[in-house]
């Protein structure tokens, strides 16, 4: 998949996950997509819920060893 | 900076039944599942990422003036929000420190009563989990019953007390929360009881809990007199403390009863529950006082906190008690039972000893409610 931008939260707790992509979010166009590498176990069901209230899409979601790695799609 | 409240200082404020709000900062599913309860709290839920532009979205539900207890899942998104409110004119905003997983761990002891050779009884109530354990004392000698995972709270409390712990006893194999009880008689130096029964597969030494062996704490020997009652388990034991008390475990609760499928099929089980429920302990005293391993609902909660019933008065009020018939009665806990607690069975395989996960990875195994009871 191609994204615009990677964002390393790697080793962050929360909320620092979901604040850095947010931002990383807004500095990108329309139909960018973002890939986020976290490993705050927290961040896969805050980030799912984030997209979901925020409007945006989040095409796809792994984890592997520890971390957790998302993509998502600008609205 | 926001202040912080401990967990200790949220506890006494809801034992005290005293007015608190809650503003709930973790995502709404996470809330929905499991939030912090009590007689007199309000809890509002906003997930924290719907107030990083602005915290308009709770501020207009909120008075200025009023204190408000921001908590989250471990306590940083809600430090991030109460500093926030701060900056938004908010004068009296707490973060619970340490979050959900901290108040999970809390255990605040309540006294429940004397015995008749001048010991006491006392109910550890696990706030965030609604797990009751029990201490009882009487000369120097203690023996704490269905003990949780956080062992130091029952050995620093038999310090204070100045009593030695003598004895851990579990009525059942718990699939809710990591027992501590193996590892408190481990530190204590005393035995570790646990029913026959459920131990089948376990990987240690224990002692064989069973009826007609009594337990004496002290040396005026306080009864602990052990009653087979399966149900809830194969090898649930009741225990009855100084002709006074009846620690149920998970068999009957306040408002409800146990549920029969965590360790196997309802099937199976429905049949004993019914007749430890309505035959044997029918035959036991309408006066004693019954006091249960869980509660499930804020309204368990009685005066100061405790969580305690006369055995005659819940065959008046108590619905999983009052089913005449049989087919109604299996119909009830074996249909629409509640979902069941988070990772139940490797809860119940590292009680068995055959598992032995790090101290995180536990805390994280019993996050969430226990769900150990059917509603009648």
């Amino acid at each position: 998949m191609d994204a615009a931008k990677v964002l390393d939260a790697k080793g962050l707790a929360c909320p620092m996950p979901i604040v850095k992509t947010k931002k990383a979010m807004e500095e990108l166009n329309i139909g960018d997509v973002l890939e986020v590498h976290a490993t705050d176990k927290g961040a896969k069901s805050d980030l799912a819920a984030w997209t979901k209230s925020s409007g945006h899409e989040l095409l796809k979601d792994t984890e592997e060893d520890d971390v957790l790695k998302f993509w998502i799609k600008k609205a | 900076m926001s202040k912080t409240l401990s967990t200790k200082e949220l506890a006494k404020k809801i034992i005290n039944d005293e007015q608190t709000l809650i503003l709930d900062v973790r995502n709404t599913d996470e809330f929905d599942d499991w939030k912090i309860e009590g007689g007199n709290v309000e809890v509002i839920n906003e997930p924290y990422f719907n107030l990083l532009d602005s915290v308009d979205p709770v501020s207009g539900k909120l008075q200025k003036d009023q204190e408000v207890i921001v908590v989250c899942a471990k306590g940083g998104s809600s430090e991030m929000i109460a500093d926030m409110l701060e900056e938004d004119g908010f004068t009296d905003v707490y973060n619970l420190e340490g979050g959900m997983k901290a108040w999970s761990e809390h255990l605040e002891p309540v006294k429940i009563g004397d015995l008749s050779d001048g010991g006491s009884i006392y109910q550890f109530i696990r706030l965030g989990k609604g797990c009751l354990s029990y201490f009882i004392e009487s000369n120097g000698e203690a023996a704490v019953v269905d003990a949780n995972r956080m062992t130091d709270v029952y050995e620093k409390f038999a310090e204070e007390k100045g009593v030695q712990i003598k004895y851990a006893i579990d009525t059942h194999l718990h699939a809710d929360h990591i027992s501590g009880g193996r590892e408190l008689a481990e530190r204590t130096g005393g035995v570790y009881y646990l029913p026959e029964k459920d131990a089948a597969e376990v990987t240690f030494e224990y002692a064989a809990l069973q009826e007609g062996s009594d337990i004496h704490v002290g040396n005026t020997s306080i009864n602990v007199q052990p009653l087979y009652s399966p149900g809830h388990t194969l090898g649930s034991t009741s225990l009855i403390v100084d002709n006074q008390y009846l620690l149920t475990g998970d068999i009957l609760f306040v408002k409800s009863i146990g549920r029969p499928d965590l360790a196997g099929k309802a099937e199976d089980w429905v049949g004993d529950l019914r007749d430890t429920l309505y035959s044997r302990y029918k035959e036991l005293s309408d006066d004693l006082i019954v006091l249960p391993a869980h509660y499930s609902f804020a309204e368990e909660l009685g005066k100061g906190g405790s969580v305690s019933a006369r055995l005659g008065d819940l065959y008046q009020r108590n619905a999983g008690l009052k089913v005449e018939d049989e087919n109604e009665f299996r119909k009830m806990v074996t249909e629409n039972l509640p979902p069941q607690p988070n990772a139940y069975e490797d809860i119940r395989k590292t009680n068995m000893g055959k598992i032995t996960p790090e101290t995180e990875e536990q805390k994280e195994m019993e996050i969430g409610p226990n769900r150990c009871a059917v509603e009648g």
